[in-house]
């Protein structure tokens, strides 16, 4: 699975750090990112569960 | 605070200082999304009041029609002018980042940011959990307790405090300000205390802070040069009087409603103490059920909204606490699943108004409630005592009696 935040959209809820910072990470701006090329399998459903939160849609799978 | 004349019809005369309003709002939300989805009123201010999410969240997101120039719930000092007695700074560009629009916004928020991202905050959890503990000390013994007055409300301000580098022993009177401003804002002399004394405390210290600088946001403020030359004082000052007032009544409003929630859902308090990994999932979710703040906008043009023919200096009150008990939005939107894994809330807003502290609130909430639920036995609400509520720009408990 690949996914990618839309820094367009990203106003830095912070949700997606707070539930899986094995895959996120905010900057000091509350600029969102992945930090993962790929997403282990067993953090697909962390990063399913991102995508679910995040207040301003910013979080797409690009590929499952 | 004045004396409102009750509603009968909240579609076309709502008032959000209601005491029906400021109890019970959720009832009225549901009635208003499925027979007039966005409310209109002429009290105060020609104002309206969406109720659905993806009304509240489109308007957030259109800061073209939409300005942040006037955010006050009740209109008071900001769409007047300045009383005639009032000898204190005039703050012309009011409290940026948030009541400004792009291109102020975008710098004075991007100046503050950093104090409120996760790693800073990281390193306020061991003194906002000391903080908790001290309070708790005063009276876990005992087997009753105000949870809004003797805990939620003597948090969050001793934090921003410290951010901001002013003294703690100052907290009591920084929460009547704050109060003075925000919950009795239809009071025009409480609401000038609250504003004199809060903007003439901030220019002594300012003056202090520019000879006596030390590792604090209104030092850095006045250390920062934009576009070459230093920081307007109007600007830090509007910025520190804005840390002050964000910061304290809305996160501590958000504790004791938690406190409420958890004392008459056992359940709940119990499955939180069985389950203490749940907590984070916890404070989204009891964020979204009981989301404090609502904050306006003001309309920039003559411009048709869900076929609301809004006028230029309308207002428009940003609902976002009925946003996130919309069923369009949620499933079950009144029970409070503390598991509930789709929670796109937004307490904190929506769009480039984020509100900048989420993360020290969120963290502040968390540390309130772990701490609570560590020291303090099975409680519930004390039978007898009376509640009461604050309501209009932020909702939430400010006498809460518990037993345990």
């Amino acid at each position: 699975m690949k996914i990618r935040v839309d820094p367009d959209k990203c106003q830095g809820h912070a949700r997606c750090y707070g539930l899986a910072p094995e895959l996120f990470d905010v900057d000091d701006y509350g600029q969102a990112s992945v930090i993962v090329d790929e997403v282990p399998t067993e953090l697909e459903d962390k990063a399913r569960l991102a995508v679910a939160n995040c207040p301003e849609y910013a979080i797409e799978i690009l590929s499952e | 605070m004045t004396d409102t004349v009750p509603v009968i019809d909240w579609a076309s005369d709502f008032d959000v200082l209601d005491p029906r309003y400021i109890t019970d709002p959720f009832s009225i939300w549901d009635d208003l999304r499925t027979t007039c989805p966005i409310a209109h009123t002429d009290r105060r201010i020609s104002s309206w009041l969406p109720t659905r999410y993806e009304d509240v969240t489109a308007i957030a997101h259109d800061i073209a029609h939409f300005s942040s120039l006037r955010v006050a719930v009740i209109p008071g000092g900001e769409d007047d002018e300045p009383p005639v007695d009032f000898e204190g700074p005039n703050l012309e560009y009011g409290l940026p980042p948030i009541s400004a629009d792009p291109p102020l916004h975008t710098w004075t928020r991007r100046l503050l940011l950093p104090w409120f991202s996760h790693r800073r905050v990281d390193g306020y959890v061991p003194m906002t959990r000391d903080l908790c503990r001290g309070l708790l000390d005063g009276f876990a013994e005992g087997a009753h307790a105000d949870a809004a007055a003797g805990y939620a409300q003597q948090i969050p301000v001793r934090v921003i405090a410290h951010i901001l580098g002013v003294s703690t022993d100052m907290s009591d009177t920084f929460t009547m300000w704050v109060r003075d401003i925000l919950e009795f804002a239809d009071d025009p002399e409480r609401r000038q205390r609250g504003a004199e004394g809060l903007l003439m405390y901030f220019v002594e210290q300012l003056e202090y802070r520019r000879h006596n600088p030390g590792p604090d946001l209104l030092s850095e403020l006045l250390g920062e040069e934009v576009d070459g030359k230093p920081i307007d004082d109007g600007i830090i000052l509007g910025i520190a009087a804005l840390v002050l007032i964000a910061g304290v009544d809305t996160t501590w409003s958000a504790i004791g409603s938690s406190i409420w929630h958890l004392a008459t859902h056992p359940e709940d308090q119990q499955r939180l103490r069985d389950e203490p990994g749940l907590m984070a999932l916890a404070v989204e979710e009891l964020l979204r059920a009981y989301s404090p703040v609502t904050m306006a906008r003001l309309v920039t043009e003559d411009v048709e909204y869900g076929g609301c023919p809004m006028k230029e200096g309308d207002k428009v009150l940003m609902n976002f606490p009925a946003a996130n008990r919309d069923p369009e939005a949620f499933e079950e939107p009144d029970v409070v699943r503390l598991d509930r894994a789709h929670n796109r809330h937004v307490a904190f807003g929506s769009g480039i108004h984020r509100c900048a502290g989420s993360n020290l609130a969120r963290m502040e909430l968390q540390v309130a409630l772990e701490e609570w639920l560590h020291r303090i036995p099975a409680f519930s609400l004390e039978q007898g005592k009376e509640i009461t509520w604050a309501g209009g720009q932020v909702r939430g408990p400010r006498i809460l009696p518990v037993v345990f």
